[in-house]
Order: C-alpha cells, then sequence, then structure tokens
C-alpha cells in the first residue's frame, strides 16, 4: 500500500510522495496556490457598495481608525477605535434597545462579502428583539463593535468579521456576540460562532444558533464565558 | 538607575535597565505597537553600546520587573547559583559576548546555565549577529530523555503534528503514519485538539498510545491541552507521558494562560508519579504573548520571552519550543524579523541550558513565505536546533497557519547530516522504513484502524 492511499481519512497534505528529499514540483505548485489565494484574501477589500446593496434595511458605513491594511495589521489598537467623525454620525441613528450587526473586514474581506447578508436574512427573522441598522466597517477589529454599539445605544452588537485565511478556507466568517457593548469589553464577554462557510458551518445553521445565543444573552443580561453553549449541536460537516 | 552613551555628538539616556533592554533590541513590530522600541536606528546603536558596557552582576540587582510584584522575577533571582555564575561575574555584556564566542566550550556552558539569568542571556543576544548565536548555539548541548534519548550531538529530531480539525481519529491516525513514513516523531507525536473537552482530549490520548504500543515506536506521545485538562486525564487513568502547557515570562501573562508556578509544581508531580519516563514537561512559549495579554509592564518581547525559559527550566522538560511566527505581524512583522526572533529564542533557551525547539512557522497575514522558512530552518540546523515541527506538506489544517513538512524534516537532515534521536533511528530500520515507498507491513494501517 502506498502512502497516498492515506488521502482518503483527512484533509491533510499527506502522501504527497517525494523527489529526494523535496515535494514533488505538482504538490509544491498546488501548496504555492493555495498561499497566494490566501495573501490576496488578507489584501482583498470590501466591496462595500456591492456589499450594502446585499444587506436588509438602513445600512450605515464606519472606519476603524486604521487608515489603510499596513497600519491595520501592524496596530491592532487602532482597528478596535471608530473613527472620530462615524461616531457622531452614529449617533444620530440611535437605536435603544436593539441587536446591531457590524459586518466588518476583519483579516479577510472575502468571506464577509460571500456570507454576512444570507446569516442576516437567516436570522433576522428568529430574533426575540428589534433589528438595529447594520453597520459596515472597513479595517475594522472585533472590539470597534463595542464603540459602534455603545453609540448607537444597542442591546447587543453581533460582528461578522472575516477570520485570518488558511491555505484550505479563504472565505471563512466569524461571528461575535456581545450584549451590552461598551468601549474596554473583554474577549472573555463575548460568544463567538467561528467557520462560518459553506464547507465549514453555513449560514443557515450559524442562524438558528446565534439566535439562541441572543434568547440565552437576553434572559442572563450578560454574554462570554458566564453563557455556555448548550444550543442543540449541529454537527460540523467534515471537509 | 538610569544609562547613557553619547553616539556622533548626540548624548543618549535610557532611564532604566528595562528601557535600556528595551531600545537596544533589533527592530520588530512588537515593541514599536508597545511603544518601547527606540525611536531612531542611531538611538538603537547608543543603547547596544551602553548595554555592552554593563556588568553581568549588575542584573543581580536590577530587576526588568519589581521582585515584589512579579513571581517569575522571584524565581529567577531567589534560583540565581552563585557558584555556577562565577566564572563570569567579572565580564560586562560586551565582555561576555566575547567570552562566548573565543572561550567557552561545552562544558563550561553546560557549568555556567544555572549562573545565567534570563536577562543576562537576552542583554547579550541583543548586541550578537546571527552568525554568533549560531557559533555559541552550536556549543551548548541539553540531552533529555523518555522513551528515547533527545539532543544528543549530530542528532534531529521532529515533532509529529498530526492536527485535525475536528480532531477525527481516523484523520490523526493517517497524518501520524504519513509523519513515521518520513522519519518524523522522535520528539513526540503531539496533537493539537480543535477542543479542550475532556472526553476529546481522553480520546486522543488514547488513540495515540494505542498507535505507538502497535507499532512499537520509542517515542512518546502527547495532546497538548491545558494543563488542567491533562491533570483531570491522569486523574481518570488515561495514559499521559507528557503534560503540555503554553507559558509566558511575566506572573500576568501566565495568569492569562489560566497557570501559575504552583500549578506547573502540581502537574510536573502527577507526570512524575505516572512513572512513564524521566523529562515530562512541554513547554511552548513565544515572543509577544506578554503584550497580546496587556502584561508585559514595559518590557521588550525579546527579554520576556528569555524570561518565560526561567519558568521552563524549573521543570526539567523534555522538550521547549517557542512557536516564532504564528502570533502574527503586530509582533513579528515579516520573515526577516521572524529569522532573527527564532534565532533569538534558539540561543537564548539553549544558554539557559532547555532542550530549545522551533516552530518554523507563520501565519498567511504575515510577510513572509517558504523560502522565509527555509532560511530560518537552515540557520537553526547549523545552529544545531534541538527538534523542529513534523506537519503534513507544512500545512496545519487544524490551526490554519504554516509550519516545516516532513519533507523540510528530510531536507534537514539530510543538508546538514543529521539523524533521528538513535532509538528511533534503529526502530525505523528494523520496520523497513525507507526502504521503499511503500507502507512496510509492520506499520500497515489496519493495525490503526484504518481501512
Amino acid at each position: 500500500m502506498l502512502p497516498s492511499s492515506l488521502r482518503r481519512f483527512t484533509s491533510a497534505r499527506v502522501g504527497l510522495g517525494r523527489v529526494g528529499t523535496a515535494q514533488p514540483s505538482g504538490a509544491q505548485l498546488a501548496f504555492n496556490a493555495a498561499h497566494a489565494a490566501a495573501r490576496d484574501a488578507v489584501w482583498s477589500l470590501l466591496d462595500t457598495q456591492a456589499l450594502v446593496a446585499a444587506l436588509p434595511g438602513p445600512v450605515l458605513r464606519v472606519r476603524s481608525q486604521a487608515r489603510d491594511r499596513r497600519e491595520y495589521l501592524l496596530r491592532p489598537d487602532l482597528g478596535r477605535k471608530l473613527h472620530p467623525e462615524d461616531a457622531a454620525m452614529l449617533a444620530g441613528h440611535a437605536a435603544p434597545g436593539s441587536l446591531v450587526f457590524l459586518v466588518a473586514d476583519g483579516l479577510c474581506a472575502t468571506g464577509v462579502q460571500a456570507h454576512a447578508p444570507a446569516l442576516i436574512r437567516a436570522v433576522a427573522p428568529l430574533l426575540g428583539l428589534p433589528l438595529g441598522p447594520v453597520v459596515v466597517a472597513e479595517q475594522a477589529r472585533v472590539a470597534l463593535g463595542d464603540a459602534v454599539g455603545e453609540a448607537l445605544g444597542a442591546a447587543a452588537v453581533a460582528v461578522l468579521i472575516g477570520e485570518r485565511p488558511g491555505l484550505s478556507a479563504t472565505d471563512s466568517l466569524g461571528c461575535y456576540l456581545t450584549w451590552a457593548p461598551r468601549i474596554g469589553r473583554t474577549d472573555a464577554e463575548r460568544n463567538c460562532i467561528s467557520n462560518i462557510r459553506p464547507e465549514g458551518m453555513p449560514p443557515a445553521e450559524a442562524a438558528p444558533k446565534l439566535a439562541w445565543l441572543v434568547r440565552a444573552a437576553m434572559e442572563l443580561g450578560e454574554t462570554g464565558v458566564a453563557l455556555k453553549d448548550e444550543s442543540p449541536n449541529v454537527p460540523l460537516i467534515a471537509p | 538607575m538610569a544609562f547613557a552613551h553619547t553616539l556622533g555628538g548626540t548624548r543618549y539616556v535610557f532611564d532604566d535597565l528595562r528601557a535600556l533592554m528595551a531600545r537596544a533590541t533589533p527592530f520588530r513590530s512588537g515593541d514599536a505597537l508597545a511603544g518601547v522600541a527606540a525611536a531612531s536606528a542611531a538611538e538603537r546603536v547608543a543603547a547596544q553600546y551602553a548595554l555592552a558596557d554593563l556588568p553581568l552582576r549588575h542584573f543581580l540587582h536590577e530587576a526588568v520587573l519589581p521582585y515584589e510584584a512579579d513571581d517569575v522575577t522571584r524565581l529567577i533571582l531567589d534560583s540565581h547559583d552563585t557558584a555556577a555564575f562565577a566564572p563570569v561575574a567579572h565580564l560586562t555584556v560586551g565582555g561576555f559576548r566575547d567570552w562566548l564566542l573565543a572561550e567557552a566550550d561545552t562544558a563550561a556552558l553546560t557549568a555556567l546555565a544555572p549562573g545565567l539569568t534570563p536577562e543576562m542571556v537576552a542583554a547579550v543576544s541583543k548586541i550578537m549577529r546571527i552568525s554568533d548565536l549560531v557559533q555559541v548555539s552550536q556549543k551548548c548541548r541539553v540531552i533529555t530523555r523518555f522513551r528515547n534519548t533527545i539532543g544528543l550531538p549530530g542528532r534531529l529530531s521532529i515533532r509529529l503534528q498530526p492536527n485535525h480539525p475536528t480532531d477525527d481519529a481516523r484523520g490523526v491516525a493517517a497524518s501520524v503514519l504519513d509523519g513515521l513514513m518520513m522519519g518524523a516523531g522522535d520528539a513526540v507525536i503531539g496533537v493539537n485538539p480543535a477542543t479542550d473537552n475532556i472526553e476529546t482530549v481522553q480520546r486522543l490520548l488514547s488513540m495515540l498510545d494505542e498507535v505507538r504500543a502497535r507499532f512499537d515506536i520509542p517515542t512518546q506521545c502527547c495532546v497538548l491541552s491545558h494543563v488542567t485538562t491533562t491533570l483531570l486525564a491522569m486523574e481518570r487513568g488515561s495514559p499521559v507521558d507528557l503534560v503540555f502547557q503554553s507559558i509566558g515570562g511575566t506572573q500576568g501573562v501566565n495568569e492569562s494562560f489560566g497557570v501559575s508556578l504552583a500549578l506547573l509544581a502540581e502537574a510536573h508531580d502527577a507526570a512524575r508519579a505516572q512513572k512513564r519516563g524521566e523529562n515530562v514537561m512541554y513547554f511552548e512559549t513565544g515572543q509577544g504573548s506578554a503584550l497580546s495579554a496587556d502584561a508585559h509592564h514595559g518590557v521588550d518581547q525579546q527579554t520576556i520571552e528569555a524570561r518565560a525559559y526561567a519558568v521552563a527550566r524549573q521543570y526539567a522538560p523534555l522538550l521547549v519550543n517557542t512557536v516564532v511566527g504564528f502570533i502574527g505581524p503586530e509582533y513579528l512583522f515579516d520573515g526577516k524579523q521572524i529569522l532573527r526572533a527564532g534565532m533569538e529564542d534558539h540561543f537564548c533557551g539553549k544558554l539557559l541550558g532547555l532542550p530549545m525547539g522551533v516552530d518554523v512557522c507563520y501565519t498567511n497575514h504575515a510577510e513572509a513565505d517558504q523560502d522565509d522558512m527555509d532560511t530560518l530552518l537552515t540557520c537553526l540546523g547549523v545552529a544545531g536546533v534541538t527538534y523542529i515541527m513534523g506537519i503534513p506538506g507544512a500545512d496545519d489544517v487544524m490551526l490554519a497557519y504554516q509550519s516545516t513538512s516532513f519533507h523540510d524534516g528530510l531536507y534537514a537532515r539530510a543538508a546538514l547530516g543529521k539523524r533521528p534521536a538513535p532509538e528511533f533511528e534503529a526502530w525505523m530500520e528494523r520496520v523497513g522504513i525507507g526502504a521503499t515507498e511503500a507502507i512496510p507491513a509492520a506499520l500497515s494501517p489496519a493495525l490503526i484502524g484504518l481501512s
């Protein structure tokens, strides 16, 4: 039996064969192609116009204080802060008691562009509290949701953000739910659903999970480590 | 105490040891993010001059973090071996560099290790070039044992890292077999579980132990769960060879990892009580973790990393590795910064007496690629790195980053004339690995549930 027969058991790059000690040219080029796709995904930009058109309801647009991709990568602190002009703009759209969606590019815009509208449309009818404005953010980290949620007076914010691309997936979306968003909240005060994408957790499966978390957060009055995810388990589809 | 140096007519002043160490550090993005990097290239060299003039004894009198406030500082100073320090006690940092390069031999460095503090080692590394770091690292010898012997001269070991996105037993087993077929696994067969769920961890522990027993491999296994999870698994009777934990160089960063020195001691005692092997701990570290946890207190990330090694050596680990490029570009921006950090970490760990390996790696948002990893791997191999990682095709499908492949391990051994741990090498020969491309009968996939 050859090592290549191991390939059916895992998505890992097993049984590649070898030339001397090196990988055969085909395997090496396939790796390069996957890395190139991941690199391009990191530097991909949100097509905000198309995204706004695909999203339901009134959509607001904001920026973080990171001016470009390089600064965003080097200064995570700036990606968590709202541009001062946008903070003032949001104050004029207060939505007390609502759930606000922040749709953010994060480390990869591809998945946000592709999956965020479907997730929001699927979850909206399942929510137990009013839907606030959908906010689209550029050069954003997860904690930008705290500033946005606070400016809008939201009951909760759900940040839908592009996850760091790997070689096997460049369109993964993460969802971070924070109850009573305020600047200074920590990651321990959030609940997360990760790997949202058709081959991971499809948006149609993530939607009931998120709705369950929102209802649980309303009852508990908080999110984070105190809120254990006991939603009915939908098995991950094996890659 | 303040330090100063005049360079090109400008007098540069550094308020204390912490500032001096930070300003003297070769540039990296994490120190800039923390606001502790030198403001100019000239200031950096001025700090290096001032640091070179500093007597090594000074590090026993001024701590970068207060003794009262930080248990890692207390550990460092309380465990310092004055007698071992004596041969270099009269030297400055600059003089220490010269001594390391010109005079020190393996026996002297082995005897000196308990007399060195992490800050002394970090300081001298800041005025050393890559070639300096390579030459001194080569003279260090650290040998550890479990079911085989790691760190002997002329040997390069490999951790087989068979991760799977859903911890699927057959998926993990397939990667294990693929790695064994390419000579990986003599450092450890170590899985990062996708979740810290205790049942999953126990299932993986049993499965790895079974694979090891069925193939009769002279190596050790590890599931890299949190130390508290591993303690629970031991309590419940799971086969635990090594206890894993991520650690850092300040009390605060260790708290952010959910560990204390007392908890690590408890885990060490529990693992020793299993009576499965001699060195029972496996630690991972990496520059930037303290800043990431907001527990750096204005100390530069390389100095804090060296302090993590003082924590590690307290528990006589089998293996320690820095996961150098995993943390991301805000701490190490590109291939150049990752290269420098990897060589520093290996040097500092070895000088402090640790069995130091390096996860030669990068993420997709860092400015790095396979060429950068080949360069770091080659430099580390020449420096005598204890072990590296082995991952199918360099692509970790669970952690979504790139490390060294099984092929890279073959390359490093072939290019540098290195061999696996002797017990493992004899086993490879016995079962017929490398003789043909086909999987030998002794390693039949059916034996480990792959059919």
